[in-house]
């Protein structure tokens, strides 16, 4: 493999199905660019996903790929990634798929921390069944089933994610393809479940929602960027920031000219921190929240199996049992 | 010195002893190690373990007893038997529930010491059972056990209640006294069980020698019984479980085959002695992987199975209703994989620990759409070894999931299993993988209708496989309705093909007549002992037994049309009867237990004298 591989030597070249506009383009630009950026030859990928429009999405990879039934990707992914660690997993998910119907797989995926890149779109809604309330719907919006809106209290993915230890747990848009990527390539790296929430337009169904943190006269007032090592400044002014105090965020105002010296400096090793950050609503953070070394399930299991039981046939499986001999 | 008593040694061709006591009186324990004993000794058996659904009933309630039976004899023993001839009780509710099912005649060994008044009324009797005439039909060998471990261990350290609690081994100890059987292996258990407390293993192996001792000296204990060697073949054995002899089939499943094995499944009763016991051998070749629920269960072996490994679950009635949306995916995505259900008494929490065979239909028919499967049937706790084998061989080269249905009664009963040789076992098929350039997912053998197993991993032949309608070769998704039409029906044919490589079906007996016994799974035993009786009394009766459910042999419908009536028996309310009717226009007549014991073969007699005849 002399030349360097790019994100169209990943497309499967089938007629991708998504809405005109549709915010999954965008990462599915994000991730076959993260793969050629990995450089690891085809087989050595496999994307399983569930159900929705998000699902649709390992048609659209030429490497391996498994397009299951609603939720259980996690679960799926988990069979492949334990039985064959070599593999690089990842999961695609929604905010239905993965937090309603295949939450438990979800929580229990990263319990573990097995070797899965989890990727979870964000649009908040059951788009491919056309409007329905999902986990992330915003309370008060008004969706099929909530004509007079939601009174189901939402998921945060990212600080659902953090809450449950995750090792390493982002948040990015679709439409930020650079600052995207590089979030799922430090994710790709990651050992361990790694868990990485792009909020994603539906363009039928949540369109206006995302609008705010797109817009370029919008965005950078209801957004903020959350660096390692760096103050959580935001704000088209840049005269505003995140700071913690007493254990709670507090947004303040200060003339940029003049930054406070004792702003909060984010530490994205630090668990307590991603949690108060990760659940800010507005501006809504996006970055990488959370990073830490802990051992994969798959290196524990194997680490444990070391070469114990190492049977050549099928008669040394019986062999440190109670036998006796018939003569 | 007493002088030496007179022991009367008499030989049986075949004997039937039943354990029962308190659910924490190890009952199940000496029940095992009792029937051990009787496998070194070369004897056929058979033993069914009977426990309550809670781990500690409340003591000395008729809800709380646990039972252990075993026949053993010196010929083929299919079936735990009927009626014990020796029974062998720790306490007044054991006595109670186990003497309805007891001949005239028979012995009953009793811990006299466990008769308080207070056990006496919670088991609902008046007045003491042992002193009142109550059993004056039967020969009652009254040993106080709690005294006699007492004695033994009065100068052990332990506490009243750690003595009190190896009174299992003094009963153990007088019935391999009774039966000459070898005490050796249990002392070796002992020694291997409590290794870390010196003490337990000086106080178990006194009082098993102790019991033993005990019967030898005591003038009440003055016959003895012997059973000759059995028939069984020469080689190496190991009296096991169908539940362990599940286990180690896809172990030898995976080994034939050369692949990872990878076992992801959930606890439940009768199933986890299968996770349990793969998980003693956890190894890089050998996965085992305790899920967070049935579905994750059967989606993770989904998952390894795509991966290229020898995938199985196993699970019983209410975890397999939980994995038929993702066997449906197994059906359409055409992955190998084995789901192993140990039946137990349903619906719902149902009987958790009472065996049934009732997850036929759901086995059969249990999911959404058109969506055809094998389901093979084992008949004997060794055949379990068979049956996931074959399943597993099944599964590869025909490219499907495969269940195995067994029973709490094949799971937990246990008989010899002879070791097999790598080399005897059979070799596995599979469609040949073309090259990369030539390779297609869904591209298939001419004759098998199976699809060539490219694993995720493997170099050239990356490709995408999901749950939407696929057009038959490439794998692309296809909404075409003459298409999902003939998808519909290649996934039925390729399952009808398994029926080309089925042996023909054996019938025992005469291959016409006026009387066939068709039977499935674990009855096998029972209704072969059942036939044997019947024509001692002079009835001509065939019989035939079934491993393979889906698809059925092709020539079963021949066999059927030979005879006037066909008689079926199961442990479930007639879905057999529903199949083969259904599907081969017949009248069938019916035996349909459903108490959570497994038919026996009195029962199928009498149910054949009173109907079938």
């Amino acid at each position: 493999m002399a030349n360097k591989l790019i994100a169209k030597d990943f497309s499967s070249n089938l007629p991708v199905k998504w809405c005109p506009g549709c915010g999954n383009f965008g990462i599915l630009t994000i991730i076959q660019r993260t793969m050629a950026n990995l450089n690891l030859p085809h087989e050595k990928y496999a994307v399983i996903s569930g159900i929705g429009c998000s699902s649709r999405f390992p048609y659209y990879v030429n490497t391996y790929g498994f397009h299951s039934i609603h939720g259980r990707a996690p679960a799926i992914a988990t069979g492949i990634k334990l039985s064959n660690p070599e593999l690089l997993v990842w999961v695609i998910t929604g905010d239905g798929d993965g937090l309603s119907i295949g939450g438990n797989h979800m929580i229990h995926a990263i319990r573990r921390n097995i070797g899965l890149k989890i990727v979870l779109f964000n649009n908040r809604i059951y788009a491919l069944t056309k409007g329905q309330t999902s986990p992330t719907t915003l309370f008060g919006s008004k969706t099929k089933t909530a004509p007079i809106g939601s009174i189901d209290y939402p998921f945060n993915p990212a600080n659902f994610a953090v809450s449950l230890g995750c090792g390493f747990v982002a948040r990015g848009f679709d439409n930020d393809l650079n600052f995207s990527s590089e979030i799922m390539l430090e994710s790709a790296r990651h050992d361990g479940t790694s868990f990485v929430e792009i909020m994603q337009k539906c363009v039928v169904f949540t369109d206006k929602e995302f609008d705010q943190y797109k817009n370029s006269e919008t965005k950078e007032d209801f957004t903020v960027k959350i660096e390692n090592g760096k103050p959580m400044i935001f704000g088209k002014n840049k005269n505003k920031a995140v700071v913690i105090k007493d254990l709670k965020t507090e947004i303040i105002e200060f003339d940029p000219a003049k930054a406070p010296s004792d702003l909060t400096i984010y530490d994205s090793s630090n668990l307590n921190m991603a949690f108060l950050v990760s659940s800010l609503v507005s501006p809504l953070p996006y970055g990488i929240f959370y990073k830490a070394e802990k051992k994969s399930y798959e290196d524990l299991y194997y680490e444990q199996a070391g070469d114990n039981n190492k049977f050549e046939n099928i008669e040394d499986i019986f062999q440190n049992l109670e036998l006796y001999e018939i003569k | 010195m007493k002088s030496r008593k007179k022991i009367d040694i008499k030989t049986k061709n075949l004997s039937v002893i039943k354990f029962a006591g308190d659910s924490g009186d190890g009952i199940q324990l000496i029940g095992s190690q009792f029937a051990n004993a009787t496998a070194i000794s070369g004897n056929d058996l058979s033993t069914l373990p009977d426990y309550p659904a809670e781990i500690r009933a409340p003591s000395g309630s008729l809800g709380g007893v646990s039972g252990f039976q075993i026949a053993f004899g010196d010929d083929s023993v299919t079936t735990p038997g009927n009626k014990p001839d020796v029974l062998v009780v720790m306490n007044p509710a054991a006595l109670a529930v186990n003497l309805k099912n007891l001949d005239k005649g028979s012995i009953i060994i009793v811990n006299s010491d466990a008769f308080t008044e207070d056990a006496i009324k919670k088991a609902g009797y008046e007045k003491n059972p042992i002193e009142d005439g109550a059993l004056s039909n039967y020969r009652v060998l009254a040993v106080p056990a709690n005294s006699m471990v007492e004695i033994t261990l009065k100068d052990s350290k332990l506490t009243k209640s750690q003595i009190l609690k190896t009174k299992n081994f003094f009963m153990l100890g007088v019935m391999y006294w009774m039966y000459d059987l070898p005490i050796e292996n249990t002392v070796k258990w002992i020694e291997n069980k409590f290794k870390k407390t010196p003490e337990l293993i000086e106080a178990n192996k006194k009082v098993l020698y102790a019991g033993y001792n005990y019967a030898e000296n005591t003038e009440v204990f003055d016959a003895k019984f012997k059973i000759e060697k059995g028939k069984l073949s020469s080689g190496k054995y190991k009296n096991i479980t169908g539940n362990e002899a599940a286990a180690y089939a896809l172990i030898a499943a995976s080994k034939k085959l050369g692949r990872k094995l990878f076992y992801g499944s959930y606890p439940i009763t009768p199933a986890s002695e299968i996770l349990q016991t793969l998980s003693k051998y956890r190894a890089k070749d050998i996965v085992v992987f305790q899920a967070e629920d049935e579905i994750a269960a059967i989606c993770s072996a989904i998952g390894a199975s795509f991966a290229g490994c020898m995938s199985a679950t196993g699970t019983s009635g209410p975890g397999f209703s939980l994995k038929s949306e993702a066997l449906g995916l197994a059906v359409i995505t055409e992955l190998p994989l084995v789901i192993v259900d140990v039946q137990r008494g349903g619906p719902s929490t149902g009987l958790p620990t009472k065996t049934e065979q009732s997850d036929l239909f759901q086995s059969l028919f249990g999911r959404h759409g058109d969506c055809p499967l094998a389901v093979l049937a084992a008949r004997s706790p060794a055949d379990c070894f068979d049956t996931v084998y074959e399943a597993s061989r099944i599964a590869v080269k025909y490219m499907t999931p495969v269940v195995v249905l067994t029973s709490s009664y094949l799971a937990n009963g246990s008989e010899p299993f002879k070791i097999p040789k790598q080399s005897e076992l059979r070799n596995f098929e599979m469609t040949k993988l073309p090259e990369p350039d030539k390779f297609q997912p869904y591209i298939r053998d001419a004759q098998t209708l199976s699809r060539p197993w490219a694993y995720a991993g493997l170099k050239g032949y990356e490709h995408r496989i999901g749950g939407l309608e696929k057009s038959g070769e490439t794998g692309n998704i296809s909404y075409d309705p003459d298409n999902h039409q003939r998808m519909t029906e290649l996934r039925r044919n390729k399952i009808l093909n398994i029926a080309n490589e089925i042996p023909p079906t054996f019938v025992n007996g005469n291959k016409s007549g006026d009387l066939l016994i068709l039977t499935w799974g674990s009855t096998y035993g029972a209704v072969n002992s059942a036939v044997e009786i019947v024509r001692k009394n002079g009835i001509a009766i065939s019989s035939a037994h079934l491993k393979y459910l889906n698809p059925l042999p092709t020539d079963l419908g021949e066999i059927l049309k030979r005879f006037k009536k066909v008689l079926i028996a199961e442990e479930n309310d007639g879905q057999f009867s529903f199949i083969i009717k259904s599907r081969y226009l017949i009248e069938t007549i019916s035996l349909n237990k459903v108490k959570g014991q497994p038919l026996n073969s009195d029962e199928i007699v009498q149910f054949i004298n009173d109907n079938a005849r």
